[in-house]
């Protein structure tokens, strides 16, 4: 494929407000899943990925002081990794050759929610009704930037990042664009929050991926940009990695859970593989969607398995750092990729102890560094069966 | 980059889903305009029926009547398009967990609330593991769809694409809207192939969507398109009745359009909503088809010959603006 360069790369999560303060935290391997201390849930007592930043202070963050009242915190969080990540990549683009693709699940629930009674008695101010759906993010983001061609929004539950970045690069192999900013944004939300309890899949004590006695999700909030430029535009000294493979497939199987088999997953991996045209011995380090729900780490783990054979690479989950923060976690995780290619690190899987009876495999427990880390795979799975699988290789 | 289309399925507040525009079309509108629906014992089978939301047997509906009138052509790329998606199941989560404090809520509405609900159901019923999406833009969430459609047709590893625009109707939204227009819903789908299916087949020639753009993007659109204004055989607008709304468009007849430009209108039909486009889109492909636009939809008559080159333009609220060129 034609290359598709990152050039700029802008996160924000329970790890820290930008992809240095995320790095160190890996670096420390330190978890921000804790206590919820923002906002009032019965369910306060499971712990999540929070960004331990009020409304108002990423407000104050931004220097935003008018209308206020109109910033949902997914926008908020949106805008805090968009910035980040337009201010590193430099490359001065034709505004017409400029995209965006963002993405979502939630949208303005945190909104929805804190003004329920009037929104269903038809009496909150019309000025709202832009902050419901799952656009209002990224029209907040384009905004901002001054970007107006083909902006979108993907929501495909846990993989919509994954997505977005994907469409992103469509964008520019197809030639619709030179320079496409694409991630995806999540505020925690008692939505989100009793969806995943009502399934009975959250962890009461934080999420254990890829171990024998995982206890489920722990969830998270946040948001995570990348700046993708086409070789025609990208400046050599910006390129941060580039993206060589990616797929999106779907399983077809279950509305909520994907097979014991990982059938699906299998083809992802394998997809990804060939349009980045490497062989499974090529990947360095897997960086797993790995929720530490029982079902998910049994399915990716046994797809691993088919695919990497009895040569598997170091594997781990970062949900135990940030939380699965939903539409954010495939750029999140994207952006965590590049850090393994730049610094030659490898990240362990938090919190394990002991290994799933079913797989061959123990995730990575300890922190690696001066490894030689040239491509990353990794996994993101929504339900509906949504799957993504991409491949950042050194440029 | 372009496609063509094979075939259509629409469900919408017309009779469409029998026999698409031909069906004598009604404009004695009330403020909401429900979507007609088709008996979908014939289009859905009875055990998954009994599970399915409201929003689910439009957008499922919809989708097997296109591959039906494709004679059953399998698509290998999904992908929808839905402003609000699964809204009413949305609103059913968020009052049982207001309503109950949190506690004992079933996970049902949870699940059918998701974005992706209905290109995931779709692809799970006719056992399509590949390519599958979901683009939830407000006003330019269809053309979104379409785009990406295109653009997957083009790096022709996908051949066929089943792209649908849907949205149902959500009474406390509409309760919310800064001005009550006549207001709708719809699902519409569309398989679209790389390779033309007939002689006759209507071809998607470009589609674009921008956000607050500047004065002259139409033109530049035409531009790149190699398409002349005083080309085109007819343009659809997405008028909607609002002043301020109509005003943008209203501007452009004054100003750019040639005056003989035949004009159709259609959110008198189908109402305003989302993804009224993915109708729009339905309506012009048939108009070329039979070579004349149904007389309810005619709002200016202008020239005469047979629509070849049509023009599609919507916005949302002078926001979300959206292009489709489709051609005969």
């Amino acid at each position: 494929m034609s290359a598709v360069y990152i050039t700029g790369a802008g996160m924000i999560s329970a790890l820290g407000n930008s992809v240095k303060e995320t790095l160190l935290a890996l670096r420390e391997q330190r978890s921000g899943i804790s206590p919820i201390t923002l906002f009032d849930t019965r369910l306060k007592h499971i712990p999540a990925g929070e960004v331990k930043c009020s409304d108002e202070e990423l407000l104050d963050r931004m220097d935003i002081h008018s209308d206020r009242d109109t910033y949902t915190r997914t926008a908020l969080l949106g805008l805090t990794a968009a910035k980040e990540a337009m201010r590193m990549s430099q490359s001065s683009v034709d505004k017409q050759r400029i995209s965006l693709v963002s993405s979502t699940t939630t949208g303005g629930m945190s909104f929805h929610e804190k003004n329920a009674h009037t929104i269903f008695t038809g009496t909150t101010g019309s000025k709202y009704i832009a902050l419901l759906d799952c656009a209002d993010a990224a029209q907040k983001i384009a905004r901002h930037f001054g970007i107006s061609n083909n902006i979108t929004t993907v929501s495909t539950a846990c993989s919509s990042s994954a997505n977005a970045i994907i469409v992103g690069a469509r964008m520019i192999k197809t030639g619709m664009a030179d320079k496409v900013l694409v991630g995806g944004t999540d505020a925690l939300t008692r939505f989100a929050l009793n969806g995943f309890n009502s399934l009975e899949i959250l962890s009461p004590d934080g999420c254990m991926p890829f171990d024998a006695h995982r206890n489920g999700i722990s969830l998270g909030e946040g948001a995570a940009y990348l700046v993708l430029e086409s070789a025609a535009v990208a400046k050599p000294e910006n390129i941060l990695c580039r993206l060589s493979g990616y797929t999106n497939t779907n399983e077809a199987y279950h509305q909520t859970a994907s097979s014991p088999d990982g059938e699906g997953a299998t083809l992802s991996i394998r997809q990804a593989l060939e349009t980045a045209g490497l062989l499974a011995a090529d990947i360095d380090y897997i960086n797993a969607h790995g929720t530490g729900t029982w079902i998910n780490d049994l399915s990716e783990g046994r797809a691993i398995e088919t695919v990497f054979g009895t040569a598997i690479p170091p594997v781990s989950s970062t949900k135990g750092y940030t939380g699965h923060t939903l539409a954010a976690a495939g750029a999140a995780e994207a952006i965590i990729s590049m850090l393994a290619i730049q610094h030659n690190l490898l990240f362990p899987n938090l919190r394990f102890t002991a290994q799933m009876p079913e797989l061959s495999f123990t995730p990575q427990t300890t922190m690696e560094e001066n490894v030689p880390v040239n491509h990353v795979l990794s996994n993101s799975f929504g339900f509906g069966g949504s799957n993504a699988t991409l491949i950042f290789s050194r440029p | 980059m372009h496609a063509y289309l094979t075939s259509t399925g629409l469900i919408s507040p017309q009779r469409t889903f029998e026999n698409d525009f031909s069906c004598g079309l009604q404009t004695e509108g009330a403020a909401i305009l429900p979507a007609i629906e088709p008996d979908y014992r014939g289009l859905i089978s009875p055990v998954q029926l009994r599970r399915m939301s409201r929003i689910l047997k439009l957008g499922i509906g919809a989708a097997q009547l296109c591959i039906n009138n494709a004679g059953g052509l399998q698509p290998d790329a999904i992908i929808v398009g839905t402003g609000l998606a699964c809204v009413n199941d949305l609103e059913i989560f968020l009052k049982s967990i207001i309503e109950t404090g949190e506690q004992s809520l079933s996970s049902i509405p949870f699940i059918n609330s998701l974005h992706n609900t209905v290109a995931a159901q779709v692809a799970r019923i006719l056992k399509i593991q590949t390519y599958n999406n979901t683009h939830c833009h407000r006003g330019a969430s269809f053309e979104n769809a379409l785009l990406d459609a295109l653009m997957l047709l083009h790096e022709k590893e996908h051949k066929q694409a089943l792209v649908g625009g849907i949205d149902e109707f959500s009474m406390h939204y509409y309760n919310l809207l800064p001005a009550k227009v006549v207001t709708g819903e719809g699902a519409g789908f569309f398989l679209l192939s790389h390779l033309p299916a007939g002689k006759n087949s209507v071809k998607i020639s470009a589609v674009r969507t921008f956000y607050a753009p500047g004065e002259d993007f139409i033109a530049r659109f035409l531009a790149e398109q190699h398409t002349p204004v005083h080309q085109l055989d007819a343009v659809l607008l997405g008028m909607n009745g609002n002043p301020s709304d109509d005003a943008v468009y209203h501007r452009l007849i004054d100003n750019f359009f040639p005056p003989d430009t035949r004009l159709i209108t259609y959110k008198h039909l189908c109402g305003e909503y989302h993804t009224s486009s993915a109708f729009a889109l339905a309506l012009a492909a048939h108009s070329i088809a039979a070579g004349a636009f149904p007389a309810p939809a005619v709002f200016k008559p202008g020239k005469s010959a047979k629509p070849q080159k049509v023009l599609l333009y919507n916005h949302y609220q002078n926001c979300n603006h959206t292009l489709m060129l489709v051609t005969g």
